[in-house]
């Protein structure tokens, strides 16, 4: 394993749900790894990398990701993200990047109205943004999803499409785009859970490359 | 001075609202052959003091009560 010295801050709202998964994951990497306050004025000092964790945060009031986005902890999450650092927001935490403005469009329910938990298979489409290390453009990743709000609308060309649903889309989302990504590449968000996917034990370890991607251990955000 | 705000927020014309067409289905269900569509949104009651409740209200759609993206509001005061 490359060694590495990243700090990973993984941010908890309440309501938050995947924080130590996300955690254990960047741990498994090769990283140091913290929990952040969503109440905290700054990151820790350090910090070379953020995760957005899933969950539901403020009980997905509003609208799912919205008051977490206006949270103390975003104004420095968005300056680190402005400076170009590596920011991954998985399931709610892709909501709330959305919400954020620092990635396009917005999730909505799911056309079923269902909640679905259910492994999914994706196909990588830009792969130059780094975030799938050195799998290319139509390569595959076995990944889970868990959500009620999964379906992403907006205009996937304010953004840089990274992860489409392969065969079957469950969740309704424009063009079965599943993770988008900002045009710098350094920011992604994903409504499936790399970090529920890390361990060949259950099921998958497809989802590791995301979290070297996020370390540092691959390059990420090359133009 | 304290105004009773009420914001009414609706998805957007143009965006699906499942949860309209879900409620659709089941009244047509139930009969009611004349219904068209459904869509349903959300009524915020705002209680804002000060001179300009109405011009507060609108900021706070904008930064946080409405996702333009997706929905249209109204504020009507009083």
């Amino acid at each position: 394993m490359t060694t590495v010295h990243a700090t990973v801050a993984v941010v908890k709202f309440p309501g938050s749900l995947d924080h130590d998964s996300a955690v254990r994951a960047a741990i498994q990497a090769g990283a140091r790894a913290t929990l952040v306050h969503h109440k905290d004025a700054e990151l820790p000092d350090g910090t070379t990398a953020v995760v957005l964790p899933g969950g539901f945060s403020y009980g997905d009031h509003l609208r799912c990701g919205a008051i977490a986005s206006r949270a103390p902890i975003m104004a420095p999450v968005m300056r680190f993200a402005a400076e170009g650092g590596r920011v991954l927001g998985i399931c709610n935490g892709f909501q709330i990047l959305c919400e954020a403005g620092l990635l396009p469009g917005v999730l909505r329910p799911n056309t079923t109205l269902s909640f679905i938990c259910r492994q999914v298979t994706l196909t990588i489409d830009d792969a130059e943004t780094g975030w799938t290390g050195a799998l290319t453009s139509g390569a595959r990743l076995s990944i889970p999803i868990k959500n009620h709000d999964g379906a992403w609308f907006g205009d996937p060309t304010e953004g840089r499409v990274v992860f489409r649903y392969d065969d079957t889309n469950p969740t309704g989302s424009l063009e079965n785009i599943a993770g988008i990504a900002n045009h710098d590449g350094n920011v992604l968000g994903m409504m499936p859970h790399p970090e529920c996917a890390c361990d060949p034990l259950v099921g998958s370890d497809d989802g590791r490359v995301l979290f070297d991607a996020l370390i540092g251990a691959v390059a990420v955000g090359a133009a | 001075m304290r105004t009773r705000i009420v914001v009414t927020v609706m998805p957007r014309t143009e965006t699906l609202d499942p949860q309209g067409q879900a409620v659709a289905g089941a009244l047509q269900q139930l009969g009611f052959d004349e219904l068209g569509d459904v869509r349903i949104g959300k009524r915020i009651v705002l209680e804002i003091d000060g001179d300009d409740p109405v011009g507060q209200a609108h900021a706070m759609c904008d930064r946080l009560l409405v996702n333009r993206l997706i929905e249209d509001y109204e504020v009507d005061a009083g």
